[in-house]
């Protein structure tokens, strides 16, 4: 399921009308993943305060829309754009890479309920075949 | 037995009473045949399934999802035993209709996106938490006559 010139055309079109809110986008997913999976709360427990949009929740949130930012900008070639990152999340967080499904859900929850015109079903389709090959960019270097 | 909070009973009940079926219906379905295409399998009959536009514009889709929000009604007015009220749902999906139970957690997601559109800043993290549990639960109970 690798992306198309239509997918990526797409995701530059959404992209364009939604990253002045990328920093909200962050901190409103992130909260909203402590929330409804309080499973990924396990990674954060050295953080002071987990509530949602608590001082390291928006930090955290800007940080991780730096990086879909990052990788719109390489969306030609994922794997070798988000090297750095990839072995970052190998290495260092090893996040389990169940919870990269979960936060890309919660990252169109959010996008659908701030943009609900602009996230049609073709838009939608395209993002969710992104956040999916982000995702498996990030796993790249796992084992 | 599921353990429902009051918020949960409440944001349910909320969440449903103020529902457009005939227009969030059809949306979720559209959405879903569109965002996940191998859904497509189950509808066959369907007509015109070509593309995004013809998809949203079919009026058998559209009948379709309607029918199926309609469904989810019986859980939300028996949210103490959705399992007993799914049973016979559930063997329909399994022996006549032949669904991989994997696609209900897709029209799901969908569901919940199209809610999320609606609602806006109202879809919090607490009612999506509510939302997604409830869904959980009804699409556990429609997978669990399969053998």
């Amino acid at each position: 399921m690798s992306l198309t010139q239509k997918d990526k055309a797409a995701v530059k079109a959404l992209w364009a009308k939604i990253s002045k809110s990328a920093d909200a986008i962050g901190s409103d997913a992130l909260s909203r993943m402590l929330t409804v999976y309080p499973q990924t709360k396990t990674y954060f427990s050295h953080w002071p305060d987990m509530s949602p949009g608590s001082a390291p929740v928006k930090a955290h949130g800007k940080k991780v829309m730096g990086g879909i930012n990052l990788a719109v900008s390489k969306i030609d070639d994922l794997t070798n754009g988000l090297l750095e990152l990839s072995e970052q999340h190998a290495f260092q967080l090893r996040v389990d890479p169940t919870n990269f499904k979960i936060l890309s859900h919660c990252v169109l929850v959010v996008v659908s309920s701030m943009f609900p015109n602009d996230f049609t079903p073709e838009a939608h389709v395209a993002f969710d075949k992104f956040l999916t090959a982000v995702a498996l960019a990030l796993s790249e270097k796992y084992r | 037995m599921v353990e429902w909070s009051d918020f949960e009973r409440a944001t349910i009940q909320d969440i449903f009473s103020k529902m457009e079926y005939e227009v969030v219906g059809p949306a979720a379905l559209s959405r879903c045949l569109v965002v996940y295409p191998w859904t497509q399998r189950y509808f066959g009959n369907f007509g015109n399934l070509y593309n995004a536009a013809a998809i949203i514009a079919n009026p058998l889709v559209a009948k379709h999802g309607t029918t199926i929000l309609h469904g989810l009604d019986r859980a939300v007015k028996n949210m103490d035993d959705i399992k007993a009220t799914y049973a016979e749902l559930s063997v329909l999906h399994s022996e006549k209709l032949h669904v991989d139970p994997d696609n209900f957690k897709l029209l799901s997601d969908c569901l919940t996106i199209v809610v999320a559109a609606k609602l806006g800043k109202d879809f919090t993290g607490d009612v999506q938490a509510a939302f997604q549990k409830f869904l959980a639960v009804v699409v556990s109970s429609l997978g669990r006559q399969y053998h």
